[in-house]
């Protein structure tokens, strides 16, 4: 057994909402790279460029690549054999947002309540945490800043059996279609297919999670998010929806198990900025 | 083929009637950020036939909530947000002399209609590329409603702030031009 001290926390997820926001990943900047020279729209190669300068300009300046600098979306995986003390740890989750969206000159954008009064909670507060009991004695956390204009074109649908791979494949392509450039593509789509309602809304963003330049282990998944990804990348939108040959830098699927009468399937979609950084408190 | 063409505000009819969909803006001088619940409020001021903290004959709004500015820069990161949660208010101040929108997305055709009937073109800059568009803006003033935070109208003076022609003043949508030439279903 391993004993952690909660605090040890705070100043890690700090980090991460800072570096997330202000450096490029190297996965994206890889797949970037790659789609801007396969761009037929001129117009669509100027943004790729623009992208590219703004990688430069946010590291040097040290500011956040985009103003919205998101919800803070915190994924923990910690081991099984890890003691935490000395407090509350999602509070120390959260005291780590508050100081790295202050410090780090961060936007703050999360409202007390999503509907009456939509008040500020003026530190980023609180974050969403999903935390995942592991073997080991390893806390392992990501953080993945999450825009609005992306998240905003998401979507859950309750499919039946009967609706098959070719169902799945039509919404996926029909929710880019209608998406448009208000999420910022090029995008990345995460799809989350089976579990029930809710778990595979978690499915579509975990699918988020898997580095841009890896493909899916099995073969059948990996054919169904390259067919897809050409096929969104057909649908004409481009580069900030005006028109080009890059719509997507990538699709990737997770799934779960259902419930016979059951083929519950999410898409969760995100910018080309697609922020995560992760750390391993060992 | 796209042109390239220099703003200065406030706009002018005269000024937008060469500009088509696809062409390069650089704009140049004052534009006011507003996003949701600022335009919540100007509608509710110009419903009730009073005063808008700014004067919105032939000015441009940004769709915009930036990030914190650290000491010394006028603003922080400061790319557009999503335009079509301001669609429903764009066209009551659109005719109230509204003239130029600057944001990312396509817009409704409510919108587009109130852009032809009041000559008001709508432009994309990038969304994402937040840093580079901070460059062009060259000073800010906070000018109402400091309690919504980076929601708050900020007056940017901006020098060759880029962007695209996106409904010009003829109806013209690159979110559907643009778009129909690289199409390959």
């Amino acid at each position: 057994m391993k004993v952690v001290d909660v605090s040890r926390v705070i100043p890690v997820v700090k980090k991460l909402c800072i570096d997330a926001n202000y450096y490029v990943a190297k996965d994206v900047l890889a797949k970037v790279k790659e789609f801007r020279e396969k761009e037929e729209s001129p117009t669509g190669r100027e943004i790729f460029d623009l992208m590219l300068e703004n990688y430069e300009l946010a590291a040097r300046e040290q500011m956040p690549l985009c103003q919205d600098t998101g919800v803070a979306i915190v994924f923990v995986e910690l081991g099984q054999d890890v003691h935490l003390v000395g407090g509350d740890f999602y509070e120390a989750i959260n005291e780590g947002v508050r100081q790295g969206y202050k410090e780090g000159y961060l936007r703050k954008s999360m409202v007390t309540d999503p509907v009456v009064e939509r008040k500020n909670t003026k530190d980023n507060t609180p974050a969403l945490i999903y935390t995942d009991i592991v073997p080991g004695e390893e806390i392992k956390i990501t953080v993945a800043p999450k825009g609005g204009g992306a998240e905003n074109m998401s979507e859950v649908k309750m499919m039946s059996a009967a609706d098959g791979i070719e169902g799945v494949k039509d919404f996926v392509v029909d929710r880019i279609r209608r998406s448009g450039g208000n999420p910022c593509p090029p995008v990345v789509v995460g799809v989350g297919i089976g579990g029930s309602f809710e778990q595979c809304a978690l499915l579509a963003k975990k699918a988020l999670l898997r580095p841009l330049t890896e493909k899916n282990p099995e073969p059948f998944w990996a054919a169904v998010e390259d067919e897809l990804l050409e096929r969104i990348n057909r649908l004409g939108i481009g580069p900030q929806g005006l028109g080009g040959t890059t719509t997507a830098l990538a699709v990737s699927i997770l799934y779960k198990p259902c419930h016979i009468a059951s083929m519950p399937v999410a898409v969760n979609v995100n910018c080309h900025a697609h922020r995560h950084e992760t750390a391993i408190i060992a | 083929m796209s042109q390239t063409y220099c703003l200065k505000t406030p706009l002018t009819t005269e000024a937008l009637a060469p500009l088509k969909v696809g062409d390069k803006v650089l704009i140049s001088g004052v534009i006011y950020t507003a996003r949701d619940a600022a335009h919540k409020r100007l509608v509710e001021l110009v419903k009730a036939g009073q005063d808008l903290p700014f004067d919105i004959r032939g000015a441009v709004i940004y769709y915009v909530g930036p990030s914190p500015a650290r000491p010394g820069k006028p603003i922080g990161s400061a790319g557009p947000t999503t335009s079509y949660r301001m669609d429903k208010y764009s066209p009551i101040l659109l005719d109230a002399g509204l003239k130029g929108m600057i944001g990312k997305g396509e817009r409704s055709q409510a919108v587009i209609d109130a852009m032809v009937r009041n000559k008001a073109v709508y432009f994309a800059s990038v969304g994402g590329t937040a840093v580079v568009s901070a460059q062009a803006v060259k000073a800010s003033r906070l000018v109402a409603y400091e309690d919504l935070g980076a929601e708050a109208i900020m007056e940017l003076t901006v020098e060759n702030f880029p962007c695209f022609v996106a409904n010009d003043i003829y109806g013209n949508d690159i979110y559907q031009i643009g778009v129909s030439q690289f199409r390959r279903e």
